[in-house]
């Protein structure tokens, strides 16, 4: 087997006194789509935020490539943070999709593209617009270059995001609920990105509500519940014969609202 | 009244666009250092902001720039009364634009910060390219307010002896006993500036990069 493109290992997230994540181990394999599915609340967003080095676990570690993120265990054995440039260099390897896509509004498509190539990789402007067009192609909205976010809908909004962090070239792509803050007629196109990504074989760590993008797409399906991971596995298992009591109630609110998803 | 007298009050003018133009520019310079500071979790920076801006907004402009005109010349620098006149207006304005700057900043998406951590971008990378234009959109229709305010408040460094429009009018008033015409034509005159810096602002805010239209 090869490296996990992820690795998380007794991850404990507390807010304060509560407890958010408990002890969780989770592999992410190279080159596949995971998802992390559960209950509103359960930790999904927390868990795929301290992935991205935005939130910062209270125990536990997390290996990107085989390379710590944000912590490391000295020779002691002790906790250690890294410095602000190591955490910067792990976290290059990861790109990051909003539930709220986050564009910057007083740039356009290819400004927010372009951005962190001219800023932070000096790469000569009109080289980074160049690749950011192909970006922008990719995602289908290369005639939409030159329109602020406030111009585009939902959903080619989310496109140009993923077009943002894809310009960096990342080996990991995480995307928390891209799709929720859409209106329903809007989801697919975002979806169907995500589903030429997989196909070229891009790792991605997805956390959704989608299910049947889960159950289709899908190659290891997490489930959270109150902070425990319960239950990692590939699809078929997972929706074909759930096991486990939670996993099987929280499926059926699911399945009531649509099994014909699934198909 | 004379077109003479008109004009004489409109070339006054030329000081109280000036004096307020250079305030306010100066002010929001040193508005931006004093939202920092506000911002800055270091009470090193932020208790010394919080009094300079507890200060000018808590005395006077006119109070302030007696004191600025009569305190520069004491610690030995003798300067036209123009600057004592621009610092005086600037460091006030700039108390009022601090507060409005820390408004904009903290109303910054937390999730646009993010975005911008993660595709690498330095702290300093993401004051520049994402906090400033995006608080100075937020804050735009305050500084504009701040503007017109500032105009107004000109009128007061007539008292450091600035000929300026309101300074102007006195002068004309009680050398020619027409003050009605006189004060009204200052009137007018204040009335059109404000007015135009109002148009200006609103035409701005729909021109900024990425304004919803
Ligand atoms: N910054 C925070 N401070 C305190 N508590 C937080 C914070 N962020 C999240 N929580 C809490 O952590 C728990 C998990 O939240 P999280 O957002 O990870 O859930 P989720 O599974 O993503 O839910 P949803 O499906 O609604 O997005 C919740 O109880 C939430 O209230
Ligand atoms: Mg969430």
């Amino acid at each position: 087997m090869t490296l996990p493109a992820i690795s998380v290992r007794s991850l404990v997230k507390r807010f304060g006194t509560t407890t958010v994540l408990q002890e969780i181990d989770l592999d992410v394999p190279e080159g596949k789509v995971s998802c992390l599915i559960g209950p509103s609340g359960s930790g999904k967003s927390t868990l795929l935020r301290c992935l991205a080095f935005l939130e910062e676990a209270s125990e536990g570690m997390i290996t990107v490539n085989g390379e710590a993120l944000g912590f490391f265990e000295n020779a002691k054995g002790e906790r250690e943070r890294l410095p602000a440039g190591q955490i910067r260099a792990v976290r290059a390897q990861i790109g990051m999709v909003f539930q709220q896509f986050n564009l910057w509004p007083h740039m356009t498509a290819l400004g927010n593209v372009s951005e962190a190539l001219k800023t932070v990789h000096k790469v000569p402007k009109a080289e980074a617009e160049e690749r950011a067009m192909v970006q922008l192609a990719k995602v289908g909205l290369a005639n939409r270059a030159g329109h602020y976010p406030s111009q585009l809908s939902g959903g080619q909004q989310q496109r140009v995001a993923i077009a943002r962090a894809l310009a960096l070239s990342p080996k990991i792509m995480l995307f928390d609920e891209p799709t929720s803050a859409l209106d329903p007629e809007l989801t697919g196109e975002v979806l169907n990105v995500m589903r030429e990504l997989a196909a070229e074989g891009m790792t991605m760590v997805v956390v959704s509500h989608e299910i049947g993008f889960a159950a289709t797409v899908g190659h290891q399906i997490s489930f959270l519940d109150q902070g425990r991971l319960l239950f990692t596995g590939p699809p078929s298992e997972i929706f074909a014969k759930p096991r486990h009591l939670r996993l099987e109630q929280f499926l059926d609110t699911y399945l009531d609202r649509g099994a014909s998803m699934l198909a | 009244m004379s077109f003479k007298l008109f004009s004489l009050l409109v070339q006054a003018s030329v000081w109280t666009i000036g004096i307020s133009a250079i305030s306010i520019g100066l002010g929001f310079l040193i508005a931006l250092g004093l939202s920092a500071a506000l911002l800055s979790g270091k009470a090193l920076y932020r208790r010394p902001a919080e009094f300079f801006i507890s200060f000018f907004r808590g005395v006077p402009l006119l109070v302030q720039l007696l004191l600025i005109y009569n305190l520069l010349p004491f610690i030995g620098l003798n300067v036209p009364s123009i600057v004592a006149a621009i610092v005086g207006m600037s460091l006030c304005t700039a108390a009022y634009q601090a507060e409005n700057l820390r408004g904009g900043f903290e109303s910054v998406p937390k999730g646009l910060i993010e975005a911008a951590d993660m595709v690498g971008f330095s702290p300093r990378q993401v004051f520049l390219r994402i906090k400033v234009p995006i608080a100075l959109r937020l804050t735009f229709p305050a500084l504009v307010n701040e503007a017109i305010m500032i105009l107004k408040s000109s009128s007061l460094v007539s008292v450091v002896g600035i000929v300026e429009i309101t300074r102007m009018a006195q002068d004309l008033a009680s050398s020619t006993y027409m003050p009605i015409e006189i004060f009204s034509s200052a009137a007018l005159i204040y009335l059109v500036i404000c007015w135009a810096v109002a148009l200006a602002g609103r035409y701005g805010e729909r021109s900024l990069p990425g304004a919803a239209k």
